[in-house]
């Protein structure tokens, strides 16, 4: 499954990093970086990842 | 067997991931989720903040904020019926009585019904009073959010913090009246509080502390000391009362909020579950007292919760896990990020771990919470995400090892 997130309304709120830290994770500088294409095995973590974000910007595909 | 009726009161972030979380669980169940707002579920907590910036700037933009409040659903609509507009008044054995008189049936009922704003009962001035909880809330206030408009925040908590500093970036005028010593002193402890205290002066808050509102008079508010503050806008910020009314009766334990056990069922009252910040539960990770959160992450950690538990009956089986859910929690006040992992409020200390108290704002801080020498929380300020979410991790291993000890 794809994986995106919309940046123009990430707040960096980082909710996602701690549901699925294999997928979402931050860079040394503080930005947010993620894996675009993940397993099926993933989904519920993205899915909680995906919940968990307040500004509700992870897309999935 | 027949599909089971489950009927989630309170159509709300709770409400929804509720209802995606027994569907998940159950998928041949009967979901319906009632509220008493004619609005689908959608995101509180920019109400204080982007929203009221937004709909202040133009308040015929009302649609397009809403939209972006709006929440997602997984949910088709053949899954969850909605039932909008009339609340709960009580619960019944068969099902959810509401206010336009119709009883929803439920085998199973879960609470979803949160909080509403804690109100002054001091008559007076009643066309410049606020609250901030709901959409409508703020339709009301945002005409009233014009540069120069005087604003008075009654009460210093994290609704009143914020809604303040975006007064201040509309350029009004904006004072917080709070009883305690600092403002956020109890979720944030003294040092903290203080340091957010000199952000808002910083930033042109006028911060009465120690003082109370005694009475409203045609022009504003009146202070306890006599003083007589002007105000085009005040905003009652309190706190809230959860909305139980509608279960007295039930069986359930009631004395703030409705009690639940590991399983989020409320004991006494059959079929009566509870989620959100209306559940008051015991969390391992903080001790054996039961508490109500009143944070953001709680309805969906709730929420899955209640679909472990549901899935579990399903199968005959016991719950594999304990529930001890990371609380989480942020803010955001003159642009910068405030947030925080476990449960600062609990600490009888604090020790900076990265930056210093003195610039908050200016630079990024990183505080550890501690009781009895053991962390229970941390907390950043306009921190870099990687750093806190590193403190987060060493937090969240330094609980874990309580809970297993």
């Amino acid at each position: 499954m794809k994986v995106d997130v919309d940046m123009s309304i990430c707040l960096l709120h980082g909710q996602c990093v701690i549901a699925a830290p294999e997928v979402f994770s931050f860079d040394d500088d503080g930005g947010l970086v993620w894996v675009a294409e993940v397993d099926e095995a993933q989904r519920a973590d993205v899915e909680a990842a995906a919940d968990a974000c307040p500004e509700q910007a992870i897309l999935l595909g | 067997m027949t599909a089971p009726r489950i009927t989630i009161v309170g159509a709300s972030l709770a409400g929804l991931r509720t209802a995606e979380a027994v569907h998940a669980a159950l998928p041949a169940a009967r979901i319906t989720l009632v509220g008493d707002e004619p609005l689908a579920p959608y995101n509180r907590p920019p109400l204080s903040k982007e929203a009221a910036e937004t709909l202040a700037r133009d308040t015929a933009a009302r649609e397009a904020v809403f939209g972006k409040l709006l929440l997602r659903s997984k949910l088709s609509p053949a899954a969850l019926s909605l039932r909008l507009g009339s609340g709960a008044v009580a619960l019944e054995p068969g099902g959810v009585r509401l206010a336009d008189g119709a009883l929803v049936p439920g085998e199973r009922v879960i609470a979803a019904t949160g909080l509403r704003p804690r109100r002054l009962p001091l008559p007076g001035a009643e066309a410049r009073r606020h609250v901030l909880r709901s959409f409508d809330d703020l339709v009301r206030l945002a005409p009233s959010l014009r540069p120069g408009a005087r604003m008075v925040v009654i009460g210093g908590g994290f609704i009143g913090c914020e809604i303040a500093a975006t007064g201040r970036k509309l350029g009004l005028e904006a004072t917080i009246v709070e009883p305690s010593p600092q403002p956020m002193l109890r979720a944030l402890g003294p040092r903290v509080a203080a340091a957010m205290a000199a952000l808002h002066r910083a930033h042109g808050v006028v911060l009465l502390t120690g003082r109370s509102v005694a009475g409203f008079s045609d022009e504003g508010v009146i202070l306890d000391d006599g003083q007589a503050l002007a105000a085009e806008v005040i905003v009652e910020a309190l706190g809230s009362h959860p909305n139980v009314e509608w279960l007295a009766g039930s069986g359930a334990d009631l004395r703030d909020g409705v009690l639940v056990d590991d399983r989020m069922i409320a004991p006494g009252a059959e079929g009566l579950m509870a989620v959100g910040d209306v559940a008051r539960f015991v969390n391992p990770l903080f001790g054996p007292e039961a508490r109500r959160t009143e944070h953001w992450c709680v309805p969906g950690q709730t929420a899955k919760r209640v679909g472990e538990t549901l899935a579990a009956e399903a199968t005959g089986t016991a719950l594999a896990t304990r529930f001890a859910p990371m609380p989480s929690f942020w803010s955001d006040q003159h642009g910068m990020r405030l947030q925080a992992f476990g449960a600062p409020y609990l600490a009888d200390a604090c020790r900076v771990l990265e930056g210093e108290l003195s610039l908050v704002g200016r630079a990024p801080v990183i505080v550890e919470y501690l009781r009895g020498g053991e962390p229970v929380g941390v907390l950043g300020l306009g921190a870099n995400p990687a750093a806190l979410a590193r403190a987060r991790a060493r937090l969240d291993a330094a609980l874990t090892e309580t809970l297993t000890a």
